[in-house]
């Protein structure tokens, strides 16, 4: 008999837990986000002194990007001595799905605007700024052993091709190229972000993989680029935007500036990317 | 067919060396706990390796370490009935008992039909269907018979065969291994430390005692000529070891016996308790075989008693209920031994 | 009737406890689209991860077996120097971050591993982006569970049984297959169940030796994987499903047995 109270506890426990899990972020996630009105507005706009940077800012950025970040970062160091950045790199898509499960982050940078118009659609972020264009190239092994000259050879038979998955922008940018061109590359794997699709080309197990001439560049020698002439090329946008839930809506606002024409954008510049 | 065997094999501080030749007989291995008895028939079993001697059976070795020749047990054709039945459990009885054959290579149906045939020779048929489990421990240990017999194997062991079945069912089964064993064609070897299980069913007696044969031969004359202390308490017989001269022999500890027959050198003497009566002074009389001991414990049986009497010449001495209250061996105490030389067997050493 | 007063302290923490395991698979159900499952499980790509999991799965499970009960037996049965270093390092998947096993994998067996260069050099057969080394990761961390199980069976075989097959002319593969293997049949069948669940929810191992391909190498957790990143939950709350129900059947049938085992 004196066990029944403790019983009633235990259920209570579970059952307000429960409740708590069942109540928060409950946005159904079926919807496909719509084709956005919102014109992303690019460099031109005016801008005065930069606001500073200053707090603890956490910045979710495309992999593609991981080079020219870090750069950034130890720039801003010394420029602003009082600003705690914290990076997280993968492919837009996962970021992007963690933004909308509620991660806490301040700024979203993505590869493609197809990644961003979900976060618009979903009323999560400020209004985004275009701040960098890329080129695809196609990344081989150093001496190009399968002498391969341009994206049609990456459809020849008995060659290891990777390629990004769907929903990455760099393997929705590729896909976009092939149905231009009438080219049906059959990649043996699908890479999550152009990190991983590039290691497979160093580490040997493939061939060739197609990814930005930003990569290529930051991989040093152990690959060797193959230029995709201009006039193929997709226009490759990198938007970034401040999330709403930020706590530091002020500092994040000066990194999107930065990123725009700022301390950032000059590491951007370095790394290969062009200006917006 | 006739086994001849030398295993010598030291097992922990067991130093074994026994010699063995098996041909009619059935041959009762007997001995104290501990003296290596399942130890000689796991070595010819196959089941330890010897370190030295010959195994042969029907003059094909099987055994020979110093010739580097060791047939695995699989290859000796030496059929095996242990204490504990070792049924396989997942097999019917009929299995069991088919397991063998089919081993061997026989097809299914024949194996069958010979392992009915056995099971209905050890009195199961009935059996035939259910797993060991369902058994009762004399009916498994029968299946187990017919599996060792089925195959017809050129030498029969049996390790303390009816020590783990209950005495009810102890008797009917001691029946049936003797009908059995008797009529088998080939060698037959059972351990035991039970006298009366040694006494029912075999012809021979070889008796082992901490890793040598102390005594062997015919069950007759073993049981009345014991040679060791062991087997006199096995048969339940006084035993004294001393030095004869004519009549007289000399006992270790200083006193004398009389003989009923003149003999030399060194000698046995063997005599049943009842032929001791017990006197609390010293006895005159025909008895010239009178010792004096210390009455130290008291076993009463029925009507009579028996009493171990201790000193110079350690005996059990049996008598009535009636001599135990006129003499108060209750309260222990000196007492006179007497003994008619008539009464005793001596025979050389 | 008076009782001893019992602490509420462990019930509150035990509640605790069940939350913690329960808490997710409520979160897992109460998201799922129930209407919408069906037609989401009969997609192309979901259809495809299903029957590739499947295969691969098996594929492990069947490897891990005839690699894994040999290793089993002679670890169960043999003495030789280094047994329990053996014994540690096949225990060493279990434990192991399965993607560190992937990379591990990669260097041994990919293109330019150590390995796999003369099988590449001599047959131009490659496991990297292929189902096989689908299979070969799986089995890579699953095998060590089906090892454990089954040489505690073997240790454990009553020799009794053994020593009197022999005596009845039973050779060693015959004793093996008519006395060994039904008398430890039960604990392999719940190792085996254990090892192919493990095979059926491998990823980290799996994506990064064998890579991602639908139909080649995407298994279903792969596919989860995919599908969440890139937002269609849809497919892969139906296929999160579908491997816990499987796991749940699997758990629920040998509850008794694998509490003996570890």
């Amino acid at each position: 008999m004196s066990t029944r109270p403790f019983g009633r506890a235990a259920i209570a426990v579970v059952a307000l837990l429960a409740m708590g899990a069942c109540s928060s972020s409950s946005k159904s996630s079926t919807s496909a986000p719509t084709t956005v009105g919102a014109t992303p507005t690019t460099a031109a706009a005016a801008t005065t002194t930069a606001p500073a940077l200053n707090g603890s800012l956490t910045v979710f950025a495309a992999s593609s990007l991981t080079g020219a970040f870090n750069a950034a970062k130890t720039t801003l160091a010394t420029s602003a001595p009082s600003l705690g950045l914290t990076f997280s790199f993968a492919g837009s898509n996962t970021l992007v799905t963690q933004i909308e499960q509620g991660a806490p982050v301040d700024v979203f940078a993505s590869a493609d605007m197809a990644n961003m118009n979900k976060l618009i659609g979903a009323g999560l972020v400020d209004a985004p700024v275009i701040f960098a264009r890329n080129k695809l190239e196609i990344a081989v092994a150093p001496g190009n052993p399968r002498g391969i000259t341009s994206l049609q050879d990456l459809a020849k038979p008995g060659l290891t091709v990777v390629l990004e998955a769907t929903g990455v922008p760099a393997g929705d940018y590729t896909r976009q190229v092939e149905t231009q061109l009438g080219v049906d590359i059959t990649p043996k794997s699908l890479a999550p972000d152009v990190k991983t699709a590039i290691t497979a080309v160093t580490s040997g197990e493939a061939d060739a993989t197609v990814v930005y001439v930003t990569d290529v560049a930051a991989a040093g020698s152990k690959v060797v680029g193959v230029t995709i002439p201009d006039n193929l090329q997709p226009a490759i946008t990198y938007p970034i935007a401040v999330v709403k839930a930020s706590h530091n809506h002020a500092t994040a606002a000066a990194f999107v500036q930065s990123a725009v024409s700022g301390d950032v954008q000059e590491a951007l510049i370095a790394q290969g990317f062009l200006a917006p | 067919m006739t086994l001849r065997a030398r295993v010598m094999l030291t097992l922990g501080t067991l130093q074994l060396d026994v010699e063995l030749v098996v041909s009619d007989a059935v041959v009762a291995v007997v001995g104290p706990n501990g003296a290596g008895k399942t130890t000689v028939l796991r070595a010819l079993a196959g089941l330890v390796p010897i370190d030295g001697g010959r195994i042969a059976i029907d003059g094909r070795v099987v055994d020979d370490p110093a010739a580097g020749i060791r047939l695995p047990p699989q290859d000796r054709h030496v059929g095996v009935v242990f204490q504990e039945h070792r049924l396989f459990p997942n097999l019917t009885a009929l299995e069991n008992v088919a397991f063998g054959l089919r081993a061997r290579g026989t097809p299914r149906a024949e194996a069958r039909r010979q392992a009915a045939h056995w099971l209905e020779r050890v009195g199961l048929p009935e059996v035939a269907h259910l797993r060991p489990r369902a058994l009762s421990g004399g009916q498994a240990q029968r299946v187990a018979l017919a599996r060792a017999l089925a195959t017809e194997p050129a030498v029969v062991l049996l390790d303390e065969p009816l020590a783990a079945v209950d005495t009810a069912a102890r008797a009917e089964l001691r029946r049936l291994l003797r009908g059995e064993l008797r009529r088998y064609p080939g060698a037959r070897v059972i351990v035991t430390h039970d006298p009366v299980e040694a006494a029912a069913l075999a012809d021979e007696i070889v008796v082992l005692e901490g890793g040598r044969i102390t005594q062997h031969g015919p069950l007759a004359e073993v049981t009345a000529r014991p040679r060791s202390a062991w087997v006199a308490t096995m048969v339940g017989l006084n035993l004294l070891a001393g030095t004869a001269d004519g009549t007289t022999v000399a006992l270790p500890s200083g006193q004398t016996l009389v003989s009923p027959t003149p003999s030399t050198g060194a000698v046995f003497a063997a005599f049943r308790p009842n032929a001791v009566t017990l006197h609390r002074h010293r006895p005159e009389g025909s008895a010239r075989n009178t010792w004096p001991g210390h009455a130290t414990e008291l076993y009463p049986a029925g009507d009579r008693a028996r009493v171990r009497v201790d000193g110079p010449v350690p005996l059990v001495a049996e008598v009535t209920a009636s001599a135990v209250a006129e003499l108060h061996l209750a309260d222990g105490g000196p007492i006179w031994v007497s003994l008619k030389a008539t009464e005793i067997d001596v025979y050389p050493a | 009737m008076r009782r001893p007063r019992r602490g509420i302290a462990p019930v509150v923490l035990a509640a605790g406890a069940l939350a913690l395991v329960l808490l997710p698979l409520i979160g897992l159900a109460q998201r799922t689209p129930w209407s919408t499952i069906g037609s989401a499980l009969r997609q192309h790509d979901a259809l495809l991860a299903l029957r590739l999991s499947l295969e691969c799965s098996l594929g492990a499970l069947a490897l891990s077996a005839v690699l894994g009960l040999p290793l089993a037996w002679v670890l169960a049965r043999y003495r030789f120097p280094g047994r329990s270093l053996a014994r540690a390092f096949i225990t060493l998947p279990m434990v192991v971050p399965p993607v560190v096993g992937g990379i591990a994998l990669l260097y041994a067996f990919g293109r330019r591993g150590f390995a796999g260069r003369w099988l590449y050099a001599w047959t131009g057969w490659r496991l990297p982006f292929t189902a096989g080394g689908a299979i070969l990761a799986e089995a890579f961390v699953a095998m060590p569970f089906l090892v454990i199980t089954a040489e505690a069976a073997f240790r454990s075989v009553d020799r009794g049984s053994e020593e009197a097959a022999s005596t009845l002319g039973a050779s060693p593969s015959y004793r093996f297959r008519r006395v060994t293997l039904p008398a430890v049949a039960p604990s392999l069948a719940a190792g085996a169940a254990l090892c192919w669940a493990r095979a059926l929810g491998e990823f980290g191992a799996t994506i990064t030796f064998a890579g991602n391909f639908p139909g080649t190498t995407q298994t279903m957790p792969l596919a989860i994987y995919i599908n969440i990143e890139s937002g269609n939950d849809g497919i892969a709350l139906a296929l999160s499903l579908v491997l816990l129900g499987v796991s749940l059947v699997v758990l629920v049938a040998l509850r008794d047995r694998w509490l003996g085992v570890t």
